[in-house]
């Protein structure tokens, strides 16, 4: 007879719970740096997203390690000659750097990036071997 | 970056009595505004708005831009942690008589406006040449 309690393991909810736990106290953290970023989360695969806008998709490095994954960039200032003045200077310019934490360890050779419209997608998949597993228990 | 600029987007301001349509967030998109010999250049960071989804328009005075979004959400996925929020864009300038309305020029990359805004012939710096003698 197959046991359901058993089947249900491990618990969703408190793999939901731990992943809230985590992710809240990483959002504390990073909500003060550029840029700020939205995590998505699906089981085994998390989404961020960011908006950098008017940096070139050569200048985005974006490193994988362990659970975080790091984004650094650079966004030229306007170029200003002599003689020329600038009346507003609202656009943020620079280096930035970013380490977002997840709550699973990334398979870094599955990670996947796309930039469009100034917006950065970068889709993170959990690694296998960090997976939970079901044990399965067989009778004698 | 280490200015401790607001990271958070600034809502556009409606004029008293205006109502929008869409429901949606509309922010006001931080600008550089850059006074050349014979431009004014206006950059705008618009993310998530390329040049089919801005609107450009000028009436009397009132030079206007509007950058519709439409939010692209991981599908199946739950937003666990939310730093920015996302919405239109929208920002009116005054342009004074010194531009050459005809000629507004506009394009998008990479998520940001760029406006050409000709100054007329007559509004041009001239350069006067001082002689030595009277």
């Amino acid at each position: 007879m197959r046991d359901t309690y058993l089947e249900r393991f491990p618990d969703p909810w408190k793999e939901f719970e731990r992943m809230s736990r985590l992710l809240s106290r990483i959002a504390s953290n990073s909500g003060k740096e550029f840029p700020p970023v939205n995590v998505w989360v699906n089981g085994d695969n998390a989404v961020v997203t960011t908006e950098i806008p008017g940096v070139d998709r050569d200048k985005i490095d974006i490193s994988v390690s362990g659970n975080t994954v790091t984004l650094r960039g650079s966004r030229p200032a306007s170029d200003i000659k002599e003689g020329e003045s600038c009346h507003r200077h609202e656009l943020r310019h620079g280096n930035f750097s970013k380490t977002i934490e997840l709550p699973f360890n990334i398979d870094a050779n599955q990670v996947h990036a796309v930039y469009k419209k100034g917006v950065l997608y970068i889709s993170l998949p959990r690694v296998e071997s960090d997976k939970p597993k079901k044990i399965e228990i067989k009778s004698e | 970056m280490t200015d401790k600029r607001e990271l958070q987007k600034r809502e556009a301001e409606l004029e008293k009595g205006v109502e929008r349509t869409r429901e949606t967030r509309v922010y006001a998109p931080a600008v550089d505004i850059i006074e050349k010999n014979n431009d004014i250049v206006i950059l705008a960071d618009m993310p998530g708005v390329d040049e089919n989804s801005v609107d450009i328009t000028l009436e009397k005075d009132l030079l206007t831009i509007y950058g519709k979004v439409e939010p692209e959400i991981p599908e199946n996925h739950r937003l666990v942690v939310s730093e920015y929020e996302i919405g239109d864009y929208q920002r009116t300038f005054t342009l004074s008589d010194e531009i050459d309305r005809e000629h507004i020029r506009a394009t998008v990359k990479d998520g940001v406006l760029k406006l050409v805004l000709p100054k007329a012939e007559r509004a041009k710096t001239k350069k006067i040449p001082v002689t030595g003698n009277a």
